[in-house]
């Protein structure tokens, strides 16, 4: 949703200020999705997906094989907190390795949310390998339904 | 060991023949492969897919895993995308000494684990010579 302060309106209206807002759409869009094709080195573990409707916002997080005990979610103000360790899955003593691709080691990662939260309204589970965190919106920052009177 | 940092693996297109008949993703499963003198064990991330997503099947020698992920992660709109959802293949060859009916698949907080029991050698066998 894009968001026109007044500020960002030319006082008069110049040939140029459509080409301008184009520029600017097309910069927030690259931006956007800038991150789709750079995989790799900026990326921190676990990696996240991010929804919201009006009432929350719902952080999604793969961690597969990282036992609810070992994860740590905080909230600090406007900022998600995702801390934990992954355990070796399960190996015993006296064995030998074919291949080993799955990692262990320890993670944290700190998000900004886009929003203030209610802090006594955060949700974490793990279902399947898959964080979820709900994190309701605090109240002054919901959108507020405005009633049109008539007359 | 104990103090590594994760690391973010990207995660694999499948790449083989056969083009899925759903326009759905394919990645190919990180895979720990083990052995004991008793069993090889197979342990594959699947974050996302339940118990019941999971099949393997044994056929030909050849050992398919593949993980359905259930659905319900995405809600209202989207602010920030990192990883994609899709179905986990993958394939291995399966040694012949292998006791392929008792093979146990568990599956818990998005691991797979197979366990491939071996078949212990054949004891030698002494055959008596009956007397006519």
């Amino acid at each position: 949703m894009a968001i026109i302060r007044f500020g960002d309106r030319p006082f008069f209206r110049s040939p140029w200020s459509e080409f301008e807002r184009m520029r600017r759409d097309m910069d927030a869009l690259l931006q956007y999705w800038g991150g789709e094709g750079g995989r790799g080195e900026a990326m921190v573990y676990p990696l996240l997906n991010i929804f919201e409707d009006k009432d929350s916002i719902y952080v999604y997080g793969e961690v597969p094989g990282v036992l609810p005990e070992n994860l740590d979610v905080s909230v600090e103000g406007e900022t998600l907190i995702i801390k934990g360790e992954r355990k070796p899955w399960q190996a015993g003593e006296d064995v030998s390795f074919h291949r080993r691709e799955i990692q262990s080691g320890t993670f944290s990662r700190a998000v900004t949310l886009p929003t203030k939260v209610n802090t006594d309204r955060v949700e974490a589970r793990v279902v399947d390998g898959i964080l979820s965190v709900t994190l309701a919106k605090a109240e002054e920052v919901k959108p507020r339904q405005v009633e049109i009177k008539i007359g | 060991m104990k103090d590594k940092e994760l690391q973010v693996q990207p995660k694999h297109h499948v790449q083989q023949g056969g083009e899925p008949t759903k326009p759905e993703k394919q990645f190919v499963p990180a895979v720990d492969i083990y052995e004991t003198d008793k069993a090889v064990t197979v342990v594959a991330e699947m974050p996302g897919v339940a118990k019941t997503g999971i099949e393997v099947s044994l056929e030909d020698g050849v050992l398919t895993m593949t993980g359905e992920r259930h659905n319900g992660l995405e809600k209202g709109a989207l602010l920030l995308r990192e990883f994609d959802a899709g179905r986990y293949v993958r394939r291995f060859t399966v040694s012949e000494n292998i006791d392929q009916e008792h093979i146990k698949a568990t599956m818990v907080h998005g691991m797979l684990t197979l366990v491939l029991p071996k078949i212990p050698p054949a004891s030698p066998r002494r055959i008596e010579v009956q007397g006519g």
